[in-house]
């Protein structure tokens, strides 16, 4: 039962992606050709506030539910994995218009070929985990 | 109450509400990272006995997979529940860029040139849906995470890593648009 208050966080994103319209192929588009505000407020108030949150945390060593120390793991330094990595993975977000999370939204939502979408990302993840020890990172 | 929650969420609430989401997970001892729910799915279908990058104990993951299931079910609720039907309201100059692609107006969320299954019964259709499936999913795990892991998450830690991933988002996201599309639509 320990997992259902990720079930309900799960539900909750589920909503916001729907109701922000993020899981929208047009507003990636609209993103992608700098036409509006949306896609960059959302990001952005939620890194705003996330910056805050978190150096306040830092800061008064805030715990978890658990009692453990909340720690942040700084990510391996390099330069290529991130740009070619997160190259490749705009070219897939701005052609499906939606990154994982959405995807399975969209499934929900009743956009029931995004589950193609889906699939092929996971084979496309199945397909680094193979390849992974030739590439650059 | 009832219609604030009906209509379109402003960028602030739905910004305020994804933060709060990656605070209770930080809070509950988890990191918020949707995309390496892909690599347990690989790891529960077997994989790790082939490859190695898939050998890992992916049961510290469940409570992820359980989290991606709430997703799916909060799509469900917020198209039956909290859906006013009403089409996207994109901007003027999207909608006419589009349309010189080929696109309609849009009548819902989705653009039916790409998510109906008469797009995708064809060789085209599907292949975008495929082609896109695969980058993001490689993309994702190369650079070591997705919008939720890198350009939430990460940035909001300062991540330097985290600021060039989003960064090369915007490459290829730039190039597919002005570069790739006028090709193939």
């Amino acid at each position: 039962m320990k997992l259902i208050k990720f079930l309900a966080l799960g539900i909750v994103f589920g909503i916001v992606m729907a109701k922000s319209e993020a899981l929208s192929w047009y507003r990636i588009q609209e993103m992608f050709r700098f036409q509006s505000f949306h896609m960059y407020g959302i990001i952005g108030t939620a890194v705003v506030l996330g910056v805050l949150g978190i150096a306040l945390i830092k800061k008064f060593n805030v715990r978890d539910n658990e009692g453990n120390p909340i720690v942040f793991y700084p990510k391996a330094k390099s330069v290529a994995r991130y740009l070619m990595g997160g190259a490749i993975f705009g070219l897939g977000w701005a052609l499906s218009g939606a990154c994982p999370g959405p995807m399975v939204v969209n499934i929900g939502y009743g956009y029931l070929t995004m589950a193609i979408v889906f699939l092929f990302a996971t084979i496309g993840t199945f397909i680094y985990g193979l390849v992974k020890d030739k590439l650059p990172h | 109450m009832i219609e604030f929650l009906i209509q379109p969420w402003s960028w602030w609430f739905s910004g305020i509400v994804i933060v709060s989401i990656m605070f209770f997970l930080l809070y509950f001892g988890k990191s918020f990272g949707f995309s390496a729910n892909l690599r347990t799915i690989c790891a529960v279908g077997g994989a790790g006995k082939k490859v190695k990058f898939f050998d890992f104990n992916w049961r510290a993951q469940i409570w992820n997979l359980v989290f991606l299931a709430g997703a799916i079910i909060g799509g469900f609720v917020a198209n039956q529940f909290m859906s006013n039907g009403e089409p996207v309201q994109l901007a003027e100059a999207t909608i006419a860029d589009l349309n010189a692609l080929g696109f309609s107006n849009p009548t819902s969320i989705q653009p039916e040139e790409l998510f109906s299954w008469e797009a995708v019964f064809t060789l085209k259709g599907f292949l975008i849906l495929a082609l896109g499936g695969l980058l993001v999913g490689f993309g994702a795990r190369y650079a070591g995470g997705c919008t939720s892991g890198h350009a939430i998450s990460g940035l909001a830690d300062l991540q330097l890593p985290s600021l060039i991933a989003v960064i090369g988002f915007f490459i290829g996201g730039l190039i597919m648009t002005f570069g790739i599309f006028p090709l193939i639509f």
